[in-house]
């Protein structure tokens, strides 16, 4: 009886590189999502396909919610659109209780669509233009003056509508934990935060209300929160005594980290990333602490906004993406070209993400270099990966996906494929169709003269 | 194809090889090791008998479950793998 034909490899034994730490993977390939198989879905939808988990999402954040609800009385988590606008996710977070939190025009105007009333919208950004600064206001949005431009430019605004806007303050400043995001809002330190708090103080039109601030992206030390509430609650100290205003909220941000691996990360995340209950801890002890005098004193606790994105919904979406080619390089590492890189999976830039087989397959892990299918050399989905021998055809699951891919993809020399969604009750529902060439085409115009390609005829 | 055209390792180099059964390999010059698999052995132990592509190829089908153009295929592939590990 003839054997199983398996790709032939030959593996070098290497010393060394081992992490004692390294955990073991409980199981080596993913065929499905949920309960439903991945398999069939990729005949029906086509391969790339990007997998969301409703069920997941639902639970991260109701896990968010309970973990800092459980330890701070007032708590209101704004939705970070810019981290996954598609309508149907927004509206599983929204069904949830969180608002939306936006940082554009468009990202204000597609909350509406989705149904969000103004005053259930948190308005970030540096760039808020006049029309959508006078409808925010209108709509009674939570808005947060991010320079002294936008300041006047509300004022202005304010005094136009005839009524006085609440309105928070960006602030940025050092925690001496993560390195200070003085582009946006006032930096504390200069005083420039001081100065804006006496302009708004100053003025008829606007009445301060709340201070915002967002130290950093991926912060894996649980005391840098600490140090942020610490500062945030005694500038609301200084600035509530020297202007009399009453700071009803503070919104921290967002910045929790996602169960994925950055590169350049030496343990895995499971045992790095901290959970949602070790940031509320820090979090909502130092709050506790920091506000102690302020119910005997008269002054309402402020409610804690969070901005949580990643951690919300980055586990919550798979890519299942289809090697179409492979190759031995010159240094005797494999590749495999995929259906799926860098247009599709931006975050591959700074993440290691999981891979795994759509299937158990046959053979030793080897070193594996993952591409994707663009004609660019920086298109690496993987730089290094071990895997067993992948023929044309294998589909691997890549994870976790859900966190800013679906708003940073790019069309470039490809479509965008299909997005679906597992539901809760087990249906699979397309959230978003698959790109056709028209789709991108059909905003192209061309002038009467450019109509014909080769007016005198093929060239030779 | 003309088996001609794929260059192996030299065959004095891949005949030194001690090749296991379970696919141990081990290369007594330069005391480098490596893990095989089953088609990579056969493979190895093929060329360390000849270098004639067809023969390669033929055996491989008798002794496989593989059409010819996936076996030549990934034996294009495995050679690259080889002049890699034995320079």
């Amino acid at each position: 009886m003839k054997q199983t034909w398996v790709k032939p490899f030959l593996t070098p034994h290497r010393m060394g590189g081992m992490n004692k730490f390294g955990a073991v993977r409980a199981q080596n390939h993913q065929s499905d999502l949920d309960g439903v198989e991945i398999a069939p879905l990729l005949e029906k939808y086509g391969s790339p396909l990007f997998i969301v988990s409703e069920k997941t999402l639902r639970d991260n954040v109701r896990r968010l919610r309970r973990a800092f609800a459980t330890r701070w009385p007032k708590v209101r988590h704004g939705w970070s659109y810019k981290t996954n606008y598609l309508a149907a996710i927004c509206n599983v977070l929204h069904q949830e209780g969180s608002w939306a939190e936006v940082v554009s025009e468009f990202e204000y105007r597609k909350a509406r669509a989705n149904g969000v009333p103004g005053s259930r919208i948190i308005f970030n950004g540096p760039w808020k233009p006049n029309d959508i600064l006078e409808l925010a206001a209108q709509e009674g949005a939570t808005i947060h003056l991010d320079h002294l431009d936008e300041l006047y430019a509300l004022e202005q605004v304010a005094c136009k509508l005839g009524k006085q806007v609440p309105v928070g303050i960006r602030l940025n400043f050092d925690t001496g934990y993560t390195d200070s995001w003085s582009r946006f809002g006032f930096n504390l330190e200069s005083g420039a935060a001081k100065d804006a708090v006496q302009r708004i103080a100053a003025s008829p039109w606007l009445k301060l209300t709340g201070l915002h601030s967002h130290i950093g992206t991926f912060v894996l030390d649980v005391r840098a929160y600490a140090a942020q509430i610490r500062i945030m609650t005694d500038f609301m100290e200084q600035v509530e005594r020297d202007t009399g205003c009453v700071i009803g909220y503070l919104d921290i941000g967002g910045g929790f980290a996602s169960r994925n691996a950055l590169q350049g990360m030496y343990l895995p995340p499971d045992q790095i990333v901290p959970s949602f209950e070790q940031y509320a801890e820090a979090i909502c002890g130092t709050l506790m602490e920091a506000t102690q005098g302020r119910v005997a004193a008269g002054k309402p606790l402020p409610t804690l906004i969070l901005e949580t994105g990643r951690a919300v919904v980055d586990d919550a979406e798979i890519l299942v993406t289809t090697v179409v080619g492979g190759k031995r390089l010159p240094d005797g590492r494999r590749g495999a070209i995929l259906d799926a890189g860098l247009n599709l999976l931006f975050t591959a830039f700074w993440y290691n993400h999981e891979v795994k087989p759509l299937r158990p397959l046959n053979g030793i892990a080897e070193e594996t270099v993952l591409y994707g299918p663009l004609c660019m050399n920086i298109d690496v989905v993987r730089a290094s990966i071990m895997l067993p021998p992948l023929n044309v055809g294998e589909s691997l699951v890549i994870r976790p996906v859900g966190a800013y891919n679906n708003t940073q993809w790019m069309q470039f020399i490809q479509r965008r494929p299909a997005v679906v969604m597992v539901t809760q009750n087990g249906d699979v529902a397309v959230i978003r169709a698959s790109e056709q060439l028209e789709d991108v085409s059909g905003l192209e115009q061309v002038p009467q003269a450019l109509q014909v390609p080769f007016p005198q005829g093929l060239p030779a | 194809m003309n088996g001609q055209a794929v260059e192996f390792p030299k065959q004095a180099l891949l005949t030194r090889l001690a090749l296991s059964d379970s696919g141990f390999v081990f290369d007594p010059v330069t005391g480098n090791s490596f893990t095989v698999n089953t088609s990579g052995l056969s493979i190895l132990r093929l060329l360390q008998k000849t270098e004639d592509w067809t023969d390669i190829i033929a055996t491989l089908q008798a002794d496989f479950e593989v059409s010819y153009s996936v076996a030549e295929r990934d034996v294009l592939e495995f050679a690259t793998a080889l002049r890699s590990a034995f320079k």
